[in-house]
């Protein structure tokens, strides 16, 4: 039996292997690196191990730091968890030779699943059946054709071509990328199904025999190969194909010899019927959530009774209950060619979430999350924040919940694609089970904002604006129990300026000795060039709709906008707010209401500390320097004042020469990084 | 402590009918302060704008903390005389980095910004409410200097400006200058005594003397940079300390100044942070002051909408129950109240103000004066009983009380009881009037009738016919001059108030001037003028 477990893992899947270690009672040991030091996985685990650096290659891919820690903390047991050493067959075969308890398949499965060209000869040998495969680019009979890294995952190394002539460019690029990512420049080429499911199996089994298919699971939706959204059941699953589903999987299991949990990949042709094997997951998915939640069973348990050498405690598919879906929230903009971002997660909050990390009770929402108010998310690992997973009666049941909680949520500092998810979840194509992996590409209106209606978006600048007010009224050292904004004489409205999702705003609004909304607005600015004429003074076309305060503290603003009454919740971290609200979340940043003089200046602006002229120029144009490198020389009052480069960089302008009489605060030079 | 009952009924058709009067009056209040915001027209104030020049409440807008409160005082100043409503300049009391300051900006929309009588005494009135309260006093500058036609009643009066600017700052007191444009002849001592100096670059314009009188005076030709100019004056005279890159820019500036005065208030700060609302709703305020002045209302209406929690511990309630004392709380500051009940102040009336005064001076408690009165009685009864002996009481107890005063005129206040009521020249620290309130020395009627008598007795002993409708006519335009002598914007116009106010905001306004009063120590009399008994 294992008594104390280490988890060669990071994030929400630590935690996630934790808590289960937790309900059966074994100890808990986590391994971090520089980055993850105040994880959230760091923090529950009974004991840490620190990986020193951030690289994944100098810490959670160093199988022999993970086998060390083990031995240091006094584990018994290593559970990889997905992603990193997951299916490395080496990093088993370590971990099994030091004697220490392997939570995963054989290392021999793991190596022959982990070359796909591998893992379909032999599972078409076992009669799986198997999409037109090619392994010579030359003999390609058909278009189009996906082009795959043998070692591949991740989507990394994948080509569609269309047409015979783009082939070798694709698979020279594919080859490059698929060497650099995995040491393995193998490929081979597949049959492209334009409209494709990608439906998967999850099967668990023992080393006494028995596997058993625990339902399908559909993860069409992706992102650049990646999954997004993951449900269960399918809904283009039917009983009769999930029976040929399960019985294919389980004999691949069987095939291979399989012990302990794993996915058995299929791709169903949304037109043309039929599935085909696409690859076997020697490990937990990320998307196990959702079996867990239909069967009720906790897979992390099964894997660690499975890996003490137990019988599985069934031998048949467990039974279906309802649907769940599970989304994958990642701090990613979707909109910016899903670029990754980072920053500091100033706000983590989900509502009316059941349960974290295992099967719920009754219907409702889970949450497996990697992070916590006020995490740090960097540039080092995986972009997922978190996993929600909705499980109900039925799909539209689920989807419905879903979406609810999404746009509910408050989640502050980094950009998500929560509005994409919701978006989604919300369309009528998902609705209606249209879940082909093409979704996203076919679906591009699903990468508007949530709150994208121009009331709806100055509606919450003004709920900004006003928490603010409240704020500085409630902070303020005098006169603090006077109402906000008050004037014996009115003739201005105050005025904030933001930059929001559609650049620069100024909100204006200005109370009445009751607290109600006189007159308000937001508006397009230019805060590097302030319109003063008439400061404080509403726009001459008032297109905004008719709002009141209803109540407003620094941390809520109630307004009835046309007869609606809706609630916004702001938070504030430093010049940023975050307000949130049925109708969608926005970020605002308040720009300076004095900007400094001085900001106007180009960045990397050098001027003249005093009125002279300039003597000696050493650089040109162009010219590279480093920190602290002579640039030229100021006259003045018979001394010479030496001007040094601050940074390095280059000179990007020199609007002086030896010579030129300059003035205090005059542009010397520009340096600009490089 | 007591919570105060209300019996005003908005069904009642006399709340109606003070309603309807009170809205009129503030109809009219609110085309005098249009007038005082239009400044100097259309015409004036979009060349100025065009300029990329702000106009004087812009620039205390910005200067303000945002969402923090501004009081400004004299709103219409030099109303119904020959200069511009609100005289050319705007002043008012606001916070600027948490710090209460008192805040002069000239309209230089306003005939260059030029200064009138009306608007001396209003700068003036300025700074004379800075150095009793404490206050900073930032002065945003930007006037062509005296009005030339009225000098001769500036001139002299005028450098009391400069004295008084230099005053406040041996009194410790900063004194901060925004210069956005014209400060010249005398003007320019205005940077030139203050304690901080800004100046903005190519608009400021510091000189004793401009080019052309130079060029008269000694024949140097020159020009308006090298005399006064923001930069020259940063680098080379010394006079600005803080060179602004624009108006903004000199605004941010002395926001900087002030956030480094250390300012600390030497007054107590309020007992509570969290002072509970009044019960009542405030708009009844607008339907207690009756519409015929003959009729007096109760004032505890009034504090039943402007103490805290509407809770008034009355003084003295069983005696002289035409005035109204006793103890409550405003924005959590204690306070002290006099308020008229019945118009007429009779002994007993002026005893228990005394004795109350005295009190509010034995526990520094400032005391708030609300007037509604028509004068201490007259008649034999009275005289024989004592009336000035004990209206002297009173008024020895206000002049030489110590703890500050607050007065508002809610309806009348006439006669001497102006002065038992602590008027202007009692020196309150401020005195705010509703804008249907009068004041005189006397009521129209009586004064038009006393006239009469006199001249009627006149003719009499020269055996002369006396002339009814000559004394008909002389009665009515009597009555009309005194009357339209005795409104509050003919008053407030003549600087005899610092502005009028909405009765709405009562409780705003006082609370607002109690925190300005307590940036000064506060400490009663030890001692009054001998009281005859």
């Amino acid at each position: 039996m294992i008594r104390r477990l280490l988890v060669a893992n990071r994030g929400e899947i630590a935690r996630r292997i934790f808590a289960s270690c937790r309900l059966v009672g074994i100890e808990t040991v986590a391994v971090y690196s520089d980055a993850d030091a105040d994880s959230p996985h760091v923090a529950e685990a009974d004991y840490a191990v620190h990986l020193p650096g951030n690289a994944p290659t100098a810490t959670y891919l160093r199988g022999d730091l993970m086998i060390g820690a083990a031995r240091k903390t006094g584990a018994d047991g290593i559970h990889p968890g997905y992603g990193f050493l997951s299916e490395n067959a080496d990093f088993a075969a370590a971990v099994i030779d030091s004697g220490l308890t392997w939570v995963g398949p054989p290392a021999k499965v793991i190596a022959a699943m982990g070359s796909k060209i591998e893992a379909k000869q032999l599972l078409a040998d076992a009669g799986i059946p198997m999409l037109p495969t090619w392994f010579d680019p030359d003999r390609v009979t058909e278009f189009p054709v996906l082009v795959k890294a043998s070692a591949g995952g991740g989507g990394r190394g994948m080509r569609i071509v269309h047409e015979r002539e783009s082939l070798g460019e694709a698979i020279a690029s594919a080859r490059r990328e698929a060497a650099l990512a995995f040491g393995d420049g193998t490929i081979f080429l597949e049959r492209y199904v334009e409209s494709a499911r990608h439906i998967e199996v999850q099967i668990l089994a023992d080393n006494q025999g028995t596997v058993v298919p625990f339902g399908e699971r559909e993860c069409s939706i992706q992102r650049r190969y990646q999954k997004v959204i993951e449900e269960s059941p399918s809904p283009v699953v039917t009983p009769q194909l999930r029976e040929q589903l399960c019985a294919a999987a389980a004999t691949a299991a069987r095939a291979v010899g399989y012990v302990g949990a794993g996915t058995v990949e299929f791709l169903v042709d949304a037109v043309g019927g039929g599935f085909y094997f696409l690859e076997m997951n020697t490990r937990l998915q990320v998307e196990h959530a959702v079996t867990e939640l239909i069967t009720g069973f906790d897979l992390v348990q099964l894997q660690l009774l499975v890996a003490e050498g137990n019988p599985l405690p069934l031998n048949a598919p467990p039974g279906m209950r309802g649907h769940a879906i599970e989304v994958r929230l990642c701090a990613e903009d979707p909109a910016a060619n899903w670029l990754p971002s980072t920053g500091t997660l100033h706000r983590f909050h989900i509502p009316q979430v059941m349960g974290e990390f295992k099967a719920l009770a009754a219907p409702g929402l889970r949450l497996d999350s990697g992070v916590r108010d006020g995490s740090v998310v960097g540039v080092h690992y995986d972009s997922m924040l978190a996993k929600l997973i909705a499980w109900a009666p039925t799909r539209a049941d689920a989807a419905r919940l879903l979406a609810g909680a999404l746009a509910r949520a408050e989640i502050h500092g980094v950009t998500t694609n929560r509005d994409l998810l919701v978006r989604t979840l919300r369309h009528p194509s998902f609705r209606a089970g249209d879940t082909e992996t093409a979704f996203l590409d076919r679906h591009p209106e699903v990468f508007a904002p949530l709150l994208s209606s121009v009331d709806a978006v100055r509606v919450s600048c003004l709920a900004a604006a006003l928490a603010s007010a409240e704020h500085r009224r409630a902070s303020a050292p005098v006169l603090g129990t006077l109402p906000s904004g008050w004037r014996n004489v009115p003739s201005r409205s105050q005025t904030t300026v933001y930059d929001g999702p559609a650049g620069p705003v100024e909100v204006g609004y200005r109370l009445d000795r009751g607290g109600d909304l006189v007159n308000w607005w937001v508006r397009a600015v230019d805060p590097d060039d302030p319109d003063l004429g008439g400061l404080g003074q509403p726009p001459a076309t008032d297109d905004h709709p008719p709002a009141q305060v209803v109540s407003a503290t620094p941390e809520a603003v109630a307004l009835d906008v046309n007869g609606i009454r809706l609630m916004f919740t702001v938070r504030r971290v430093g010049e940023m707010s975050y307000v949130d609200s049925p109708e969608g979340s926005v970020a605002l940043q308040e720009l300076p209401r004095f900007p400094l003089p001085t900001a106007a200046l180009a960045e990397g602006s050098l001027v003249a500390p005093l009125p002279g002229h300039v003597s000696r120029v050493m650089v040109v144009p162009g010219q590279r320097v480093r920190p602290g490198e002579l640039l030229m020389t100021l006259e003045a009052m018979k001394l010479e004042h030496p001007v040094y480069a601050p940074s390095a960089g280059y000179v990007a302008s020199l609007p002086v020469g030896p010579g030129s009489q300059v003035e205090t605060g005059a542009v010397l030079a520009v340096l600009r990084p490089e | 402590m007591t919570v105060m009952e209300t019996a005003v009924d908005p069904r009642n058709p006399s709340y109606l009918e003070n309603r309807s009067a009170m809205l009129e009056r503030l109809h009219e209040y609110d085309d005098a302060l249009d007038d005082a915001r239009a400044g100097g027209g259309d015409k004036y104030v979009t060349r100025h704008h065009a300029r990329g020049k702000l106009l004087p409440r812009e620039r205390i807008e910005l200067l303000l903390d945002q969402d923090a409160p501004f009081l400004e005082l004299s709103p219409t100043a030099a109303w119904g005389t020959d200069f511009p409503v609100g005289a050319s300049v705007v002043s008012g009391i606001g916070v600027i980095e948490g710090v209460e300051c008192v805040i002069v900006a000239n309209d230089p929309t306003v005939r260059g910004g030029a200064i009138n009588p009306y608007a001396l005494k209003k700068t003036q009135r300025a700074g004379e409410i800075a150095l009793v309260n404490r206050l900073p006093l930032v002065n945003l500058v930007e006037s062509g200097g005296a009005d030339l036609p009225t000098q001769a009643e500036i001139f002299i009066p005028g450098g009391g400006v400069f004295r008084d600017l230099t005053r406040l700052s041996a009194a410790g007191i900063p004194t901060i200058s925004v210069v956005f444009g014209n400060a010249t002849a005398g003007g320019a001592y205005v940077p030139g005594m203050s304690d901080y100096t800004i100046m903005v670059r190519h608009q400021a314009k510091v000189f004793l003397a401009g080019p052309p009188l130079v060029r008269m005076a000694t024949g140097e030709i020159t020009d308006d940079e090298s005399l006064g100019g923001a930069a020259m004056h940063a680098n080379t005279s010394g006079l600005a300390d803080y060179l602004a890159e624009d108006e903004r820019d000199g605004l941010r500036l002395a926001r900087q100044v002030v956030r480094r005065l250390n300012w600390r208030k030497q007054g107590p700060g309020p007992r509570t942070l969290n002072p509970e609302s009044p019960k009542y709703d405030v708009e009844d305020l607008l339907a207690i002051a009756s519409a015929d002045q003959r009729n007096p209302f109760d004032p505890r209406e009034v504090l039943a909408r402007v103490l805290d929690g509407s809770e008034f511990d009355e003084f003295k309630p069983g005696y002289g129950t035409a005035l109204v004392t006793g103890w409550g709380e405003l924005h959590g500051y204690p306070v002290g109240v006099l308020a008229n009940a019945r118009g007429v102040l009779f002994s007993e009336e002026s005893q228990k103000a005394a004795q109350f005064i005295q009190l509010a001076n034995a526990t520094d408690t400032p005391l708030i004066f609300l007037q509604n009165t028509t004068g201490y009685m007259v008649g034999a009864e009275y005289e024989q009983r004592g009336i000035i002996k004990h209206g002297a009481l009173m008024i020895n107890a206000v002049a030489n009380s110590r703890v500050p005063h607050i007065t508002v005129n809610l309806g009348a206040s006439y006669g001497a009881g102006n002065y038992g009521m602590c008027g202007r020249a009692y020196d309150p620290r401020f005195l705010f009037t509703w804008p249907n309130a009068k004041s005189a020395v006397m009521g129209p009627t009586q004064l038009a009738g006393v006239l009469s008598i006199v001249a009627r007795q006149a003719a009499e002993a020269k055996g002369q016919r006396y002339d009814e409708d000559s004394d008909q006519a002389m009665r009515m335009m009597v009555e009309q001059q005194i009357e339209s002598q005795s409104t509050a914007l003919f008053l407030s116009g003549r600087l005899y108030d610092d502005g009028i106010i909405d009765p709405r905001d009562t409780r705003t306004v006082l609370g607002l001037c109690l925190s300005a009063i307590h940036n000064a120590p506060l400490k009663g009399a030890e001692g009054f003028g001998v009281f005859r008994m």
